[in-house]
């Protein structure tokens, strides 16, 4: 059995799987049921200042179906927390006191201005909580009153309110990213500069999930009307690996802790993340999807292939993969794969043929025989290796991408002949 | 000679096509796909249906998710005989049954086929996941390597318990290796899973002894801390008719045994076959017996199909093989002819005001050129007998929720206490039996 303690920004849980601030960590009855089920953190709902409190729409998710699988992609057009301060304040006190193991980190969402800041880190601070996250992320609402992406489109106010924060608490502080940006490294960038203890990301991506076409509105629809939501799922890893591996391999921020957030469903979206550099991950989706109990395969799934791999602890392959994911123009020129489809296992529905004939380069030919057998083989001399056939074929392993022996040498764009830059 | 009774009345290769497997394991592809579409329920009615209540939709979350040694865990630690069961359960009267897909597409998950693709994928890789616990000091003598031997003595080892199993035959396995139909359980399937049970340590097998001639109940209970007692039902029931015992008349389950253990072209299968009873055991005889080359095999039941012991899909199972199933007629006379089997004769039935099941009188008689039996088995208690025998009731040995019979330290489960006769229900009596063995040793 492998040892799946984590430890991040001076912050140790058993597991590396926490619960994302979001609504199953809204109140102590939820992430007490997470606890019990086995999660190794959780990062609380984001608190506001103290005052009149957050108002919230009825009809909140809206949810991206994809051939017939449910909540692929889904939003949300909830704001931070809507329980008052004080009553969220006690409860996390309790729930630290009684599960000192678990991480208990605490999301924060205050105007822009460092009294607000101060007033709130101090108050924070008496509940006993391992750390603070800084929502510079939330895409609706509290960005249109000044707060979360309103701050986190900005690098000057990110690293501004991480100074203050640095400046007023001793809590190790996590400032979590909006991905709404052009470029997730100057965000990161600000918040190591402000002293940020870790960052997490990606918070969620502007997004209208749907159009409901008989009342002409988006969903969620609020009395006939909607607006964007936060956007999050399976849907979205892709681009949160994007974001974290830029932040990984940043010469500025590369030794800045990471707590990987998006699409973690499985044990092994959680793998690929800790692979990417994450020290943490944070799920959402896929509890809001199931409930709590997948937290058994993710920690039984995460042991059975470090096992396999032979890998003791989370250190074994943290970051293994960084040094893997380059720039476009030091990738080998010279590499070559091409298609092979195995006959013996091919069903012959003809997608290899069809995507590659109408969309690609016309590297696989089709026949037939007299008794209707169709055949698809692969032109060699047409194949480019660009992966279509092998993605689109039903069959797993039928078509293989294999490397062809060219005998050439490694070139990369900067040293070939037909770059003009040269 | 008149019986119509040779062997190898098919070519081997026919034959052996005819014993190829009922159901073929599923792809990696298929595998994906169907576990894709269990909705992982909560509450599962899935779960509650399987009489070891393996958490179903988490194991077959973890073949969706890629982690498939860690599905074959999880069934395993509910029920040791998860990869036989997964093969043999009547998952369309447990699991599948009550799957919620059966009302939202008409389609249970195929939760069996997943279940054996876990196990296979785990025993094809030789992982061995338990070992013996520490030391206890107990010992517990099982008798009978059956499903609930094998699988008492597997709990007990992980507590630590050391366990000497007594096994009359000169194999382990019990019904698994003896008794189920060929072309449910292909290979040595059920070797693999008796030697990966034993494979944990700290069970002494001991085979070719028999309870009541070998050795007897007050001797284990002398020698050992507790007994646990799977004898299966040892005995076959008899039709009660003239000439029963005549050359051609077969005890179902014998037959049966026979064609798991012998080369299937050596066995004697006659013309005209017919197979009396409505169980999963007469079913199994009359598809085997036709896949061996019998010309026609009638199955003759006294009640109505819905009241059959067998499953509407085994039912189906024997119709699609060519078997030709009658009700409502009981076995009145058999005739011969020169001394050999030649007919049998079939009161119809009907019931009565009351209920009850009665002749109408009125006779017909079937060609018949050989007769199974397979009208069910009973417990032969004798091998009990002693100063002290467990109380039996209903010709089953009574035990309490725990497994507990009238003696205090002794256990007993399987077909010979009182429950559905199958692997899976074997099983839980024998690890429900292990648990209270061991709470009883620990505290008395």
């Amino acid at each position: 059995m492998a040892d799946l303690s984590c430890k991040i920004a001076g912050v140790s849980s058993p597991n590396p799987f926490w619960l994302a601030s979001a609504p199953p960590t809204d109140k102590r009855y939820n992430v007490e049921r997470a606890f019990e089920a086995g999660w190794g953190g959780v990062v609380w709902k984001t608190l506001g200042e103290d005052g009149p409190p957050i108002v919230n729409v009825s009809s909140r998710y809206g949810s991206v179906d994809f051939s017939g699988q449910r909540m692929m992609g889904f939003n949300n057009i909830e704001l931070i927390t809507d329980r008052p301060l004080q009553i969220n304040l006690d409860e996390i006190t309790a729930v630290k006191k009684a599960w000192p193991d678990r991480a208990l980190v605490v999301s924060l969402m205050v105007p822009c201005n460092e009294q607000a800041w101060k007033d709130i880190l101090k108050k924070v601070e008496q509940t006993g909580c391992d750390g603070v996250e800084l929502n510079f992320g939330c895409p609706h609402g509290m960005s249109e009153r000044g707060m979360g992406a309103a701050v986190g489109q900005v690098p000057e106010y990110i690293q501004e309110v991480t100074e203050w924060c640095k400046i007023h608490t001793d809590l190790p502080v996590f400032v979590k990213l909006t991905p709404n940006i052009s470029d997730i490294r100057r965000p990161a960038r600000a918040a190591f500069d402000g002293g940020a203890d870790a960052v997490s990301l990606i918070n969620t991506i502007n997004s209208i999930v749907s159009i409901d076409l008989d009342i002409m509105a988006p969903t969620p629809t609020v009395a006939g009307k909607g607006v964007h939501g936060g956007y999050c799922g399976p849907a979205v890893k892709p681009i949160a690996l994007s974001m974290v591996s830029e932040i990984a391999r940043d010469p500025h921020t590369r030794n800045l802790p990471i707590s990987g957030i998006g699409g973690i469903g499985d044990w092994r979206d959680a793998a690929e993340y800790i692979s990417l550099g994450c020290g943490s991950v944070q799920v959402c989706t896929a509890a809001m999807r199931y409930g709590f109990r997948i937290i058994d395969d993710l920690v039984d799934g995460l042991n059975n292939w470090m096992d396999e791999k032979g890998y003791t602890t989370l250190e074994d392959f943290r970051g293994a993969a960084i040094p893997n994911v380059t720039d476009w123009q030091y990738l080998d020129l010279n590499y070559k794969t091409i298609a092979a489809i195995d006959q013996e296992t091919c069903i012959e529905c003809g997608l290899c043929h069809i995507t590659c004939e109408d969309t690609s380069h016309q590297a696989i030919s089709a026949s037939k025989d007299e008794n209707g057998k169709r055949t698809y083989t692969v032109i060699d001399e047409e194949c480019v290796g660009c992966n279509l056939c092998y993605l689109v074929c039903p069959v797993p392993k039928c078509i293989s991408m294999n490397e062809v022996d060219n005998g050439l040498p490694y070139l990369n764009w900067t040293e070939h002949p037909n770059n003009p830059m040269k | 000679m008149n019986a119509d009774i040779r062997c190898a009345r098919l070519d081997p290769e026919e034959i052996s096509r005819n014993f190829s497997e009922l159901h073929t394991p599923l792809t990696e592809l298929q595998a994906i796909q169907e576990s894709a579409r269990c909705l992982f329920c909560h509450d599962a009615p899935c779960i509650e249906a399987c009489p070891t209540g393996i958490d179903i939709p988490g194991f077959i979350r973890k073949i969706a998710s890629g982690n498939i040694t860690g599905a074959a865990k999880t069934i395993l630690s509910e029920n040791i005989m998860g990869n036989t069961c997964g093969n043999v359960c009547p998952v369309e009267e447990l699991c599948e049954q009550v799957c919620v897909k059966n009302t939202s597409e008409e389609k249970p998950v195929v939760i069996g086929q997943l279940q054996r693709y876990a196990t296979d994928f785990m025993f094809e890789r030789g992982i061995q996941p338990y070992e013996a616990g520490p030391e206890t000091g107990k010992s517990i003598a099982v008798v009978g390597a059956g499903p609930a031997g094998l699988s008492c003595a597997h709990r007990l080892s992980m507590f630590g318990h050391s366990v000497t199993i007594f096994e009359s035959r000169n194999e382990p396995g019990g019904l698994n290796e003896y008794g189920l139909a060929a072309y449910k359980m292909l290979d040595d399937r059920a070797a693999r899973e008796v030697a990966f049970i034993l494979d944990i340590g700290g069970i002494n097998m001991v085979t070719g002894k028999t309870l009541g001639e070998d050795f007897d109940l007050a001797e284990l209970r002398r020698d050992y801390d507790a007994v646990f007692i799977g004898l299966g039902q040892n005995a076959v029931n008899a039709l009660g008719i003239e000439n029963e015992a005549v050359d051609g008349v077969y005890n179902a389950v014998e037959f049966i045994e026979l064609i798991r253990q012998e080369d299937l072209s050596t066995l004697p299968v006659g013309r005209q076959v017919v197979v009396i009873g409505g169980g999963n055991t007469a079913i199994d005889m009359a598809v085997q017996i036709k896949k061996l080359g019998a010309e026609s095999v009638t199955m003759v039941y006294r009640r109505g199909l819905d009241e059959m012991g067998a499953t509407e899909y085994e039912q189906q199972v024997a119709q699609t093989n060519g078997v030709l199933i009658r009700t409502h007629a009981r076995p009145h006379r058999i005739l011969t002819r020169d001394d050999q089997l030649n007919a049998i004769e079939f009161e119809y039935t009907e019931k009565d005001a009351n209920g009850r099941l009665t002749g109408t009188g009125e006779i017909f008689a079937l060609p018949v050129d050989q007769l199974f039996k397979a009208i069910g088995q009973a417990l032969d208690a004798t091998p009990l007998d002693g100063d002290e025998k467990p109380e039996t009731s209903h010709g089953r040995i009574k035990v309490n929720e725990c497994q507990r019979s009238s003696l205090p330290d002794v256990w007993a489960g399987g077909d010979c206490t009182a429950g559905k006769d199958l692997t899976v229900t074997a099983v839980q009596d024998g690890k429900i039996a292990a648990i209270s063995i061991n709470e009883t040793l620990n505290h008395g």
